[in-house]
């Protein structure tokens, strides 16, 4: 770098940068940021690029000499009634996964934040509290097949209950397995809402608090007209992020049912990786995947202008 | 909260005890606060079974033998306690190598990725530059691309790289998931720093590497330890690109090595287990001695600094 030897004249002030060499100057930034720039182009930028490009041939990697196709590949996965149940489960998982993501995250952080409740409770709660989030997917899924297997833990204590007269093949029968899926991505994820929930209510001025009660406002007034508010551009961020990652689970299905039984909780992730790498239809399964790349940029174009307005 | 002034009676906002309770001070203790503390103990309690329990399972089944998993009726601690399982996993040479194959990749991803980072965030937070906007902002949305829309071509694009089914495939394909993340978490903690402290430096004729170098990395520490941390997980846990970017057994990585071992002819339960716990030990020794740094990690990205 030949600006490191530029000598500063003497004299100038603490905010001048006369002593550089004014090119050498404009050009440092974007040295440093030439290794992160070439790494997002190879591998960022050409593989939209070519995921775009597959999806107008007919069938690639396969087929050495593909032809141009137009929108037959669209075509045919708009027209699969699989893709469009994909759609529906995909939309099911996440919106009650997020949901009750935040549900549990807000009530788990504000029993956390409590002044009734000494420090080292908290800190030992807390830590018991991330614990599901610590674990990876693949780990997650061998572990609730385990519990909900029809001879497993959970179905042991129904029976106990009660609740249910022989165990439930939670995973493997068309009416529960996504529910069961549910259930267990939302068991795996609320951790990141309550740590970050939690920040967030530290963050919250107690004279807010303090003015709220001396006015006499009831517990859930204070929780409904200071805590929300202050809380709310956290919750929306966090939910927008929520939606994007859990729209796009794939571990947890592959390995818990496999997207069955019947395509009941085939996921759009599922459905194009079976396309690819089961069926060898890249093409078609690129057409999906541009599909994917298309909802998550109106999703992602949401979180940038909701981050860019809280600057 | 002008909305509650207005709603309130002059005679509740004259409660004595309520106005002369300073913010600081420790809460009196009342019948009521006894009760309130009571049903959230209970609360937490229960909320601490549904997140620990599961977990608990895990370890218990781990160190039973394989014909007791499903005995009836369950025991959390069976008489026949052993580290079969363990042992079973670890003189395995082929369930060694997934360790080792996954502490090659994660702990490669994150230097690369510190590096990188580092480089990158420096960059954001002490220059003003042309299109240092929409980089930035192309940045933020690379972290929403799903990681389906680029597995085909990824796919295509290793093959023909003489990548496919290699450490430096893997290492590549996660620079790309953790890059992002790890330059706004980095350029977040450069900007707490003051920038008289680099320009103090300059003044003394050094150069922007040297500054870099010198003054900021050891001084942000905990920023690094809190983006290493991350990275390092999120390499540890990948499993989409682990499943279709590698062939061989000697190249899988523990996610796709437990998905494999329920694959086999009869379900080695105790093994799973036992191999699920020896795959999370990494991620939660890193969460016990850096538990501050991990929540600083898991908070960067919906928390404003």
């Amino acid at each position: 770098m030949a600006s490191t030897h530029t000598v500063v004249r003497p004299g100038s002030t603490k905010r001048s940068t006369s002593g550089w060499a004014p090119t050498a100057r404009k050009l440092t930034p974007y040295a440093f940021l030439s290794p992160t720039v070439i790494v997002m182009l190879v591998l960022m930028l050409i593989p939209v690029i070519m995921v775009i490009g597959y999806s107008f041939m007919d069938n690639v990697i396969t087929n050495k000499n593909p032809v141009f196709v137009g929108i037959d590949n669209y075509v045919e996965v708009l027209s699969d009634p699989v893709f469009r149940t994909a759609t529906g489960n995909t939309l099911f998982f996440t919106l009650v996964s997020v949901a009750a993501h935040l549900l549990l995250g807000l009530g788990f952080a504000m029993l956390l934040n409590s002044p009734l409740v000494g420090n080292v409770t908290k800190a030992l709660f807390r830590v018991v509290y991330i614990l599901p989030w610590l674990f990876t997917v693949a780990i997650i899924a061998v572990l609730w097949r385990l519990m909900l297997n029809p001879n497993g833990v959970i179905n042991y204590v129904l029976i106990s209950l009660g609740l249910t007269d022989k165990g439930i093949e939670w995973l493997s029968s068309p009416d529960t397995a996504l529910l069961a899926v549910t259930f267990i991505n939302i068991w795996a994820g609320y951790s990141f809402y309550m740590v970050t929930l939690l920040a967030g209510l530290q963050g919250v001025p107690a004279d807010l608090y303090e003015a709220a009660r001396v006015d006499g406002a009831s517990a859930f007034q204070r929780f409904w007209n200071v805590t929300l508010p202050q809380l709310k551009p956290i919750i929306i961020s966090m939910s927008v992020l929520d939606i994007i990652w859990t729209s796009q689970q794939f571990a947890l299905i592959w390995m818990t049912t496999g997207g069955g039984p019947v395509n009941v909780t085939e996921m759009l992730s599922t459905y194009t990786y079976k396309l690819a790498f089961s069926r060898y239809e890249f093409s078609v399964a690129s057409a999906s995947a541009v599909l994917i790349l298309l909802l998550t940029m109106v999703l992602a174009f949401f979180y940038v202008r909701h981050q860019k307005a809280r600057d | 909260m002008t909305t509650f002034a207005q709603k309130q009676s002059p005679a509740t906002r004259t409660t004595p005890d309520a106005a002369r309770r300073a913010p600081a001070q420790k809460p009196r203790r009342r019948p009521k606060d006894r009760l309130a503390k009571v049903v959230i103990i209970l609360l937490l309690l229960t909320g601490a079974a549904f997140a620990a329990f599961p977990i608990l399972w895990m370890a218990s089944s781990s160190f039973k033998p394989n014909t007791e998993i499903f005995a009836y009726p369950p025991q959390l601690i069976t008489s026949n306690f052993s580290f079969d399982a363990y042992i079973t996993i670890l003189t395995d040479p082929t369930k060694v190598r997934f360790f080792i194959n996954s502490y090659v990749v994660s702990l490669a991803v994150t230097a690369l990725t510190l590096l990188v980072a580092i480089l990158a965030s420096y960059a954001f937070s002490r220059y003003e530059f042309k299109g240092k906007r929409p980089i930035n902002m192309i940045i933020v949305s690379i972290q929403a691309v799903p990681p389906i829309t680029l597995l085909i071509p990824f796919f295509g694009l290793m093959v023909v790289l003489g990548l496919y089914n290699t450490y430096q495939g893997l290492i590549l394909t996660y620079l790309v998931f953790t890059l992002p993340y790890a330059i706004i978490m980095m350029t977040g903690y450069f900007n707490t720093l003051p920038k008289e402290l680099d320009e103090a430096a300059r003044m003394d004729g050094a150069g922007p590497l040297t500054v870099l170098w010198r003054i900021l990395v050891p001084i942000s520490i905990p920023g690094i330890v809190s983006v290493g941390v991350y990275t390092f997980m999120i390499a540890w846990n990948e499993y989409l690109f682990a499943l279709t970017l590698t062939r061989t057994e000697d190249m899988r990585t523990v996610p796709i090595g437990i998905q494999l071992l329920m694959g086999q002819n009869s379900y080695e339960w105790n093994e799973m287990m036992a191999m699920s716990i020896l795959g999370c030990i990494p991620v939660l020794i890193l969460f016990l001695f850096f538990q501050r740094y991990f929540i600083g990690g898991m908070t960067a990205g919906a928390v404003k600094s």
